[in-house]
């Protein structure tokens, strides 16, 4: 317990040195946020905005005023999206994102860890070539051939579904499937190895040795082991489908805060930028702590000091 | 006779795991056809010049087109011509679509390359130090593990792009010395977020493999630690290097038409399968169907993916240990 408590505590300092990264590798390049747009009539006007946002500060002060304020909650202005606050827009977007996503991880698991499982259980049978078969094939069809193709196919020629947007239960089809098809096949990958490295182990030989039948063996005794490398995988995956895909987002019109991740980098709008980056760490710090917290429940052979 | 017998016992590992891998037909096989394909993609551009093209019989040569080669007949499908249909500007899908297979599997080659050489030494230099050194090369991992890596790529090439625009319009680079630079920065940028898996992995392996007796052995008789490192350690690696490599360039190819479905990746009239299926999914519109611009680049994509894929996996299961897999 106190080793996963030491741990917590240490997320701390690492998002400090997270955002101070980001903050250093937006810094460093060339460009700044008003680029694009047209040039102010005069000097002043210009010194007045740099003013406004604190640009003309020296680099390492602008990062403490920013860190000051996001201990107080406050994630700074977006430089882009004038009058919005990068909180505003984060609180806007990411219960859609949030949304999307889970339904994309509820069906990436809910496809991949079943495939996986009936390939092992299979293995070496022509069930095994199928399932193996269409994990792969998952595996090579990301979203962006997924995408477009599920448009033109069932919402433009057959119409069966909206072509986009994010309003009815019929909208939400096509975006979860063409997020959570891939990491299906990913899953599905992971589960097989899993099970088969443990399918090998000396408990599962006893207990079949015991006499018990195969199906308690496999999903009683096998399945509880096997699917760590599922669970360990499955803490990144979250944190990546939880804070929303471009692609996705672009193709269907979803106002979530994928795009921006995107267009902020472009933009170089680093408040904005940064707090995703700080969103999307601290997600998958949390994440990958959960991850270890849950494997050591499902595996009591492993010891954390 | 016995000779042989003997020299059969002493077969290294990798020999060992070549005739695993032969006798994976389906493997074998995708290897084949991923040998075919990079013949017809270097091949392509000598067919389809003007001289040979004439010399060929003539449903052959009718279909001949060169990637950038415009025509009046926009937005044709697929024909006796024009085999996978032409774009908006009337240029042959076919060709392009070729031509894109080439420019995807250069890109996911080289950046697999890079990703190689950054993740091998930062793994080994890791693993082989240990100690205060591993715990701080690691963390360096874990901390840009954690950060979204397209914000890098994304800071990475547009720095870049605008340097060279600003070059090339101050008239100190030519226009296609500023493209191939840019392809150039493509490349690094890819393979330099690729690398942290496979920095975890060669570290793990090197840990475990310095503290063996022959490492000691050649140490103590005067081995430097380049050579030790070099000479002894990494080559016992090669085969799980070489199965994840397998498997990166596929990762690489997908990441690249990500980047080019955000106008990052290949520049046009560049183009590369992403760029395609991105051209593809920008002419979706209700009123007219143009199927062909999504459905033979996809097509290819997808089975280039599956062959790489399928072939990679036959090269992890011929090198596992645990053989029978």
């Amino acid at each position: 317990m106190s080793y996963f408590l030491k741990r917590a505590i240490f997320l701390v300092p690492l998002l400090l040195l997270i955002s101070l990264l980001a903050f250093a590798l937006l810094k460093l390049a060339p460009g700044g946020p008003f680029d694009k747009e047209r040039a102010p009539a005069t000097v002043e006007i210009k010194r007045a905005i740099e003013a406004k946002y604190h640009l003309d500060e020296p680099w390492w002060q602008q990062y403490l005023r920013y860190i000051g304020g996001v201990l107080h909650g406050d994630f700074g202005p977006s430089f882009k999206y004038r009058n919005h606050t990068v909180t505003d827009i984060i609180a806007q977007g990411l219960p859609v994102s949030v949304a999307l996503g889970g339904m994309a991880f509820a069906l990436s698991l809910g496809i991949g860890i079943p495939l996986g499982f009936w390939s092992a259980a299979r293995r070496g049978e022509w069930g095994d070539y199928t399932g193996s078969f269409l994990a792969i094939l998952a595996v090579c069809v990301p979203a962006l051939v997924v995408g477009p193709l599920l448009v033109m196919g069932l919402a433009i020629q057959w119409q069966l579904l909206p072509v986009a947007l994010w309003t009815s239960p019929a909208h939400v089809i096509l975006p979860t499937l063409t997020l959570g098809l891939y990491f299906s096949g990913r899953v599905a990958r992971l589960m097989r190895e899993g099970m088969l490295t443990t399918l090998h182990e000396q408990y599962i030989v006893t207990a079949r040795a015991k006499g018990l039948n195969d199906t308690t063996v496999l999903l009683k005794h096998a399945l509880r082991i096997a699917i760590l490398p599922v669970v360990s995988y499955s803490g990144p995956l979250l944190a990546d489908l939880l804070t929303g895909s471009f692609i996705v987002e672009n193709l269907f019109q979803i106002p979530g805060v994928g795009v921006f991740m995107v267009n902020s980098s472009l933009n170089r709008d680093y408040p904005m930028v940064i707090g995703l980056v700080l969103l999307y760490a601290t997600l998958l710090l949390v994440l990958n702590l959960l991850v270890d917290v849950a494997y050591s429940y499902l595996d009591r052979r492993v010891k954390y000091e | 006779m016995s000779e042989q017998g003997a020299v059969s016992e002493s077969l290294s590992p990798n020999q060992r795991a070549w005739r695993r891998f032969r006798k994976n037909k389906f493997a074998s096989a995708c290897g084949v056809l991923l040998l075919s394909l990079l013949g017809v993609i270097l091949l392509w551009p000598v067919l389809s010049s003007p001289t040979v093209a004439k010399a060929l019989p003539g449903f052959l040569s009718a279909g001949l087109h060169t990637p950038n080669e415009h025509s009046a007949e926009l937005f044709a499908p697929p024909s006796g011509k024009h085999w996978f249909g032409t774009d908006i500007h009337g240029r042959d899908i076919f060709s392009r679509v070729i031509y894109g297979t080439r420019v995807s599997l250069l890109v996911g080659a080289v950046g697999a390359c890079v990703s190689l050489v950054i993740g091998v030494l930062w793994g080994a230099g890791a693993g082989y130090l240990g100690g205060r050194w591993d715990a701080w090369l690691m963390r360096v991992v874990d901390v840009l593990y954690s950060l979204p890596s397209i914000i890098f790529v994304i800071v990475l090439i547009t720095t870049l792009h605008g340097a060279l625009d600003k070059l090339q319009s101050a008239g100190k680079l030519t226009v296609t010395m500023r493209d191939t630079a840019k392809f150039v920065g493509l490349f690094v940028g890819l393979g330099a977020v690729s690398w942290l898996t496979m920095a975890r992995i060669v570290r793990g392996q090197v840990l475990s493999l310095r503290t063996r007796q022959f490492v000691d052995a050649s140490r103590a008789l005067g081995a430097t630690h380049a050579q030790i490192l070099f000479r002894h350690i990494l080559p016992n690696i090669t085969g799980i290097i070489i199965v994840y490599l397998m498997l990166l360039v596929p990762a690489i190819i997908l990441y690249e038409s990500f980047l080019s479905y955000l106008g990052l990746g290949i520049q046009p009239p560049q183009a590369s399968l992403g760029s395609l299926i991105a051209d593809g999914a920008a002419q979706i519109n209700p009123i007219r169907i143009y199927w062909w611009l999504l459905v033979f680049p996809c097509s290819v994509l997808v089975s280039t993916l599956l062959a790489l894929n399928f072939f990679g996996d036959g090269l992890r299961d011929a090198f596992d240990p645990r053989g029978d897999r």
